[in-house]
């Protein structure tokens, strides 16, 4: 019985520290990407300061998930890794670059001017190699004796690169929308605009991997469009759909937190889409979730530790998030 | 898996391991002083300290920024890289690095936002336990990876099925008979360097002329760190060094390039030298040149004069560890730990004289010291990594195995990136802590080169206030 119901529950952990990741970095990689709309000094450092106690602890999900990876499924990392292996260290590259500009940028200024281009450089690259992973996995890796056995471009097909641009897009809407609920003046009202252009071109990716997908992969196909499954999923495009009106009408009201939480509800469903498609294949379309477990002994371990200390983690996350409450107004950080 | 991408492998690993390294063995030793310095001020209400405190939060914050990226980086490369290590030892290990994630770096990040930009947003006492926090963090931190490392140094409770390796008892494992030793060696190690970095800025500006007062206390506070660690430290790797002679012994032999077997040594009763210096050459099984001292060897790791402990002709060549990395890399950790215990015992000699920073001398040595216990740390590392090869779980797994069925251009390119973008960042992050240091804990009320448009940079040197707010 544990054997059935552990690698489930890990595959839940390892989801929720991903979609965790993907929302609270996504729009600290959204400011970067957003970073050349504007040229004025002032509001690059108000974009920056809106996210700088916390840019660290949302990359911190990135450790959790391929961590908890490893821990849970170390058959699953053991392939997947290899398999994207050159998008995964250019994602690690291009987040050295946005993580350090964090700190050079105040300390280079005034000559800082590389380092605002390695922040949206960085960003933007990280996004699109994120999106390109996401692709790849999505596409399924060859696997041959429950080892890696393609090369090193399989990865680089039409469609992972199309997640890339929509994963750059996704964040960049996160970004735009985390600005409208945590900034003022210039920076809030060039996002409202910023926002509602994205979130069209992110609808349009959206729907471009929904068609692309069961077009293009028989099993997504016919985990969709089979019966009984049909009933229970037809809702997920239409709560999409509404979703993006609520984003939209949002914005043209001059909402502050409303459009934020409605492009993180895009994004959860999005991401259950997805889930929805390659589960329980955690290396599609060969290794399931089972196939690559862990020893029981060792998914229980750090259960425990899950258990106790995940809900301390969010109680600091909760903290410092209401520390920096509060909007950042032109010119000025927390005071 | 070829025999290029296995070395292209490794050079990548050695490469960003070691760079790595640098980043936390600083941040651990300058988070704790920082916290010290804070609770210091809460309990005297000494402005100083909490100037100081302020200063060396600005470097703590560029060095920590780079450890963790440079951080996420490894713990990506054990599957990237390593994917038969990651599969064979990973429910063991795998778990390991779990705790550290969960117990660590959330503990650390999250409270990091705290410490770096709530200088003014939080009631101190509330800023304070961020900062110790933050220290407790790296220490937790370091806890996991150096029992996971001795783990791989010498693994126990588990075992293998089907090729795989299984946890039995996971006290066994967390808590490996290596652990404590070098779980203790490695922090004592990073205090040791931060008390040296400290000493060797306050060393510099005294050499100056400026910050009198802030510089005495760093001097102060380093030399008090120094002359109590710089000593313990000598112990903790003496009993270091005795418990590897027992568990593994090929490493000894090669870090002291001691060839002959054992049993030649006690049947020639002459007991082993300590070796200087030498010229191993491994192909003939001996030393080319060497000055050795006689049975100072068997004094040392056995504690009696004619005792005697195996040489690496008692290990059959594929077992042997490579000679010249541990052996040279020990020799220049032991050199540097007693020139730290030297330079420790002469300022304090100074400071009890009451003519701490009259002499010139003694600041001019002690302001070049900064590098000198990062060289000790990367230089133990050597050894120890070194020491452990053939294996990367000793027993386990043998590191030719380890590796990803990636191949060799493609590890090769991503070599070649992370030695671009690593020597460009990271080197100008250094001159960045260099900046920092120059420009002081008490800046000059001076507008930095030409930045009209930021109402508070007027006021303020380092972006870091434009966020901490002091108005």
């Amino acid at each position: 019985m544990m054997e059935l119901y552990l690698p489930v529950v890990w595959a839940l952990i390892i989801a929720a520290a991903v979609a965790f990741y993907v929302v609270a970095d996504g729009f600290d990689l959204g400011l970067g990407i957003l970073f050349p709309f504007t040229k004025e000094e002032a509001e690059r450092d108000q974009m920056m300061n809106s996210v700088a106690p916390f840019w660290d602890g949302n990359e911190t999900w990135l450790v959790l998930g391929g961590g908890g990876l490893w821990v849970a499924f170390p058959k699953a990392y053991a392939v997947i890794m290899p398999a994207v292996y050159l998008p995964v260290i250019v994602m690690l590259l291009a987040l050295i670059f946005r993580g350090v500009s964090f700190e050079f940028r105040w300390v280079a200024k005034p000559t800082h001017f590389w380092w605002d281009v390695a922040f949206c450089g960085g960003s933007t690259v990280a996004a699109f190699a994120q999106g390109v992973i996401l692709g790849a996995l999505i596409q399924g890796i060859a696997v041959a004796d429950g080892r890696f056995a393609g090369g090193p471009f399989d990865w680089a097909t039409p469609f992972a690169l199309l997640c890339g641009l929509g994963v750059v897009a996704g964040y960049a809407l996160l970004g735009a929308v985390w600005l409208i609920a945590k900034t003022e003046g210039p920076v809030a009202d060039r996002a409202r605009a910023q926002g509602k252009t994205l979130l069209i071109v992110v609808l349009g990716f959206v729907g471009l991997v929904s068609l692309w997908t069961p077009l293009g992969f028989s099993r997504i196909a016919e985990r969709w469009f089979s019966l009984p499954n049909l009933y229970f999923l037809w809702p997920v495009p239409i709560l999409t759909a509404g979703l993006g009106l609520l984003v939209w009408r949002g914005i043209d009201r001059g909402r502050d937190l409303a459009p934020f939480l409605g492009v993180v509800a895009l994004f959860l469903l999005a991401f259950l889409g997805l889930a929805i498609s390659t589960f329980p294949y955690l290396v599609p379309p060969t290794l399931t979730i089972w196939d690559t477990a862990a020893a029981p002994a060792s998914q229980i371990f750090l259960l425990v530790g899950v258990v106790f200390l995940l809900p301390m983690i969010f109680a600091y996350n909760v903290f410092v998030y209401w520390t920096f409450r509060g909007k950042v107004r032109p010119g000025e950080g927390y005071h | 898996m070829d025999a290029d991408a296995l070395l292209y492998a490794r050079l990548q690993f050695a490469f960003t391991v070691s760079f790595h390294i640098i980043f936390p063995a600083f941040t651990i030793g300058l988070s704790a002083f920082i916290a010290t310095l804070l609770v210091m001020w809460q309990r005297t209400g000494v402005e100083r300290y909490r100037t100081l405190a302020k200063f060396w939060t600005k470097i703590f914050a560029v060095s920590f920024a780079m450890g963790v990226v440079s951080g996420i980086v490894l713990s990506y490369q054990f599957g990237t890289n390593w994917s038969r290590f990651s599969e064979v030892v990973g429910n063991v290990i795998g778990p390991l690095i779990g705790y550290e994630v969960l117990t660590a770096f959330f503990l650390e990040a999250s409270f990091l936002g705290v410490m770096l930009f709530g200088w003014n947003r939080v009631p101190p006492w509330l800023h304070v336990t961020s900062a110790v926090l933050v220290a407790i963090g790296t220490l937790i931190s370091a806890f996991w990876i150096l029992s996971a490392n001795s783990w791989m140094q010498y693994p126990t409770g588990f075992e293998m099925r089907d090729g795989i390796a299984h946890p039995t008892d996971w006290l066994a494992v967390v808590f490996n008979p290596t652990f404590p030793y070098r779980f203790l060696h490695m922090v004592v190690a990073c205090y040791l360097t931060t008390s040296f970095v400290v000493i060797a800025v306050g060393a510099r500006y005294l050499l100056a002329g400026r910050e009198e007062m802030q510089a005495r206390t760093m001097l102060k506070m380093g030399l008090g760190m120094a002359i109590v660690l710089a000593p313990l430290q000598a112990m903790i790797g003496d009993a270091h060094g005795i418990k590897t002679l027992e568990v593994q012994p090929a490493k000894i032999a090669a870090l002291e390039a001691h060839w002959e077997k054992k049993e030649e040594v006690d049947a020639a009763g002459h007991g082993v030298p300590l070796i200087l210096f030498a010229l191993p050459n491994p192909s003939a099984e001996r030393n080319d040149f060497e000055i050795a001292i006689p049975r100072l060897g068997s004094l040392i790791l056995t504690h009696s004069w004619d005792g005697s402990f195996p040489g690496l002709k008692d290990f059959a060549p594929e077992d042997r560890p490579p000679v010249w990395g541990p052996f040279i890399g020990f020799r220049i950790m032991v050199g540097l730990g007693l020139l730290m215990i030297a330079v420790a015992a002469w300022g304090v000699v100074e400071w009890a004289r009451g003519a701490l920073g009259r002499s010139r001398l003694f600041l001019r040595v002690a302001s070049l010291m900064w590098p000198v216990g990062f060289v000790a740390i990367l230089a133990g590392w050597i050894v120890t990594e070194q020491g452990r090869q053939p294996w990367i779980a000793t027993g386990i797994l043998r590191t030719a195995d380890a590796a990803s069925p990636v191949p060799g251009t493609s590890v090769l390119a991503t070599l070649i990136l992370f030695v671009l973008v690593y020597t460009i960042v990271f080197g100008i992050g250094v001159l960045y802590i260099n900046r920092l240091i120059n420009r002081g804990p008490t800046p000059l009320e001076k507008e930095p080169e030409g930045v009209p448009n930021r109402p508070l940079s007027a006021a303020e040197n380092a972006g870091r206030e434009v966020f901490g707010g002091t108005e």
